[in-house]
């Protein structure tokens, strides 16, 4: 048995949409177009480079068909898998797979939505589980609270720990040129703020934005004569779960201790080798889970863990550099936004918020409610 | 197996909430199965056996919504004493006073022409 090769692909191509609020009428697809263009002047590839589209969004049932008919190309291979927000972790490792087999040569992974500005009930409509919706949990958020009261119930995690990561999103962002959050944030502005779903405030939940973005991945020996440095596919791994968060075994572990596991595998790393963590913040409680699940500390601790600013700028681990999903851009499956930051630290083009001596970088996306963990682990020259 | 053109796992639910039973099914090893289904979970057998819960049970995990110009309002995972979790709500408190591990029995509030019947869970009464 033989699975994806280490350092068999590369990103070469990395580039957001226009973020935050975009014109009234743009369509999800100027977006995913608009980054398109934006990644293939990063790499310097051209349209016609491109041989497979991977793409999934919430607007349209058949994403990869609106991008192929505006953009007018016919790849040889193309991907929708949907399991929300990890979809672009997943596109990435069948990319990495088609490319290795070779159905094609150079994919474009591409998103784009504009909920902030048709409003989320219209980018994203609800789906009747007839075992859930009489309740009416307020979804996906109150499926995250009911994560987190476990978690606070079992650790002993607390809601000033929960706001920590939403603090240290904020001073992060601060750094980052195109955040959606300009203003400081302190543990007792999180606490005080509106609350959404007990012991979720407004500021534990990731922003309501616009945006989009597009990576290219082509082969290691294609990538070596681009325009920039190929940042490195060394390990990936890909779980699903369950899909309603009634059905999640135990609501403090997620598939993240599936797909963590196997992507350091195939990247033979281990956690301590990662300079950087680019995690799916949905919610303050995410980014807790996941560091516990992916190995960075032990199952319950990821409380005290992210406590006294530790994955702030200058803390002991630099998590969520953009300022993440909860003060950078959320636009609905935010996932492929993951994945540039920890592109853009790996290359070092990460200005005041860039990471020291970035060689490996940890991409890892949620996607439904808890449900679908990818990791992706990627690294420079200095890795091979 | 079920027969999908006479009724619905779902409709064999609600039919027993009418009764006001709260439903579930049994594969053939003995594990609880919830939601109901037409194939078991794990094993992919078409056996299934349905059971009524004798409706008590404990809270999981807890929240509390708030949606704008309402009352705050529960929503809880509960687990029934037979093996098996589901969402619902703790009702007769207040939402912030439902707490993991509190005991809770089956209420089931009566459905309409809109709406089936929806089992809830009211606080169980603590005799010892």
């Amino acid at each position: 048995m033989s699975g994806l090769r280490r350092a068999a692909v590369a990103v070469v191509g990395a580039a957001e949409s226009d973020l935050g609020q975009v014109a009234p009428d743009t369509s999800p697809t100027d977006l995913m177009a608009q980054a398109t263009q934006r990644a293939l002047e990063d790499c310097g590839l051209d349209l016609s480079d491109v041989d497979a589209v991977l793409c999934a969004h919430t607007q349209s049932r058949m994403s990869a068909l609106q991008l192929c008919e505006y953009l007018r190309i016919k790849p040889r291979y193309f991907d929708s898998t949907q399991i929300g927000g990890s979809s672009f972790m997943s596109h990435l490792a069948h990319a990495q797979a088609a490319i290795e087999l070779g159905m094609c040569e150079v994919a474009l992974i591409a998103y784009g939505s504009t909920q902030r500005s048709v409003s989320r009930a219209a980018a994203s409509p609800r789906e009747v589980n007839p075992y859930e919706t009489p309740y009416r949990p307020l979804l996906p958020t109150s499926a995250y609270a009911l994560a987190a009261s476990r978690h606070m119930h079992l650790y002993g995690t607390t809601r000033e720990q929960l706001a920590e990561v939403a603090v240290a999103a904020r001073e992060w962002a601060l750094m980052n040129p195109v955040a959606w959050e300009k203003e400081p944030l302190t543990i007792e502005q999180v606490l005080a703020a509106r609350m959404v779903s007990h012991p979720l405030t407004v500021r534990d939940c990731c922003l309501v934005t616009d945006g989009g973005g597009a990576i290219i991945v082509t082969s290691a020996a294609r990538a070596k004569s681009l325009k920039k440095k190929p940042v490195y596919v060394l390990g990936m791994g890909e779980a699903i779960g369950h899909a309603s968060i009634s059905n999640m075994p135990d609501l403090t572990v997620t598939v993240a201790a599936e797909s963590g596991p196997r992507a350091f595998a195939m990247a033979e790393l281990k956690p301590a080798d990662v300079g950087m963590l680019s995690l799916y913040d949905a919610f303050t409680i995410t980014p807790v889970l996941f560091l516990e699940d992916l190995g960075f500390c032990p199952k319950g601790e990821g409380g005290r863990f992210v406590s006294n600013r530790a994955i702030a700028p200058r803390g002991k681990l630099a998590v969520n550099t953009s300022g993440g999903g909860l003060s950078y851009c959320h636009p609905g499956m935010y996932g492929l936004l993951v994945i540039i930051e920890a592109v853009r630290q790996v290359r070092g083009e990460c200005g005041a918020r860039q990471v020291k001596n970035c060689e490996v970088a940890l991409a890892h996306g949620n996607g439904g409610v808890l449900s679908s963990q990818c990791t992706v682990i990627f690294g420079s020259d200095a890795t091979l | 197996m079920q027969d999908l053109k006479k009724q619905s796992p779902y409709g064999v639910y609600v039919e027993h909430l009418r009764r006001g039973e709260l439903a579930y099914q049994v594969a053939t090893d003995g594990t609880p199965v919830f939601f109901p289904r037409v194939v078991a979970p794990g094993s992919g057998g078409a056996k299934l056996e349905w059971r009524v819960s004798k409706g008590l049970g404990s809270v999981h995990a807890t929240t509390v919504v708030h949606y704008k110009g309402e009352p705050p309002l529960n929503v809880a995972l509960i687990d029934l004493d037979e093996g098996f979790r589901m969402m619902s709500r703790v009702e007769h408190v207040d939402p912030m006073q439902v707490s993991i591990g509190m005991r809770v029995k089956l209420k089931v509030l009566p459905g309409d022409d809109k709406q089936p019947p929806c089992p809830v869970f009211v606080p169980a009464e603590t005799r010892r």
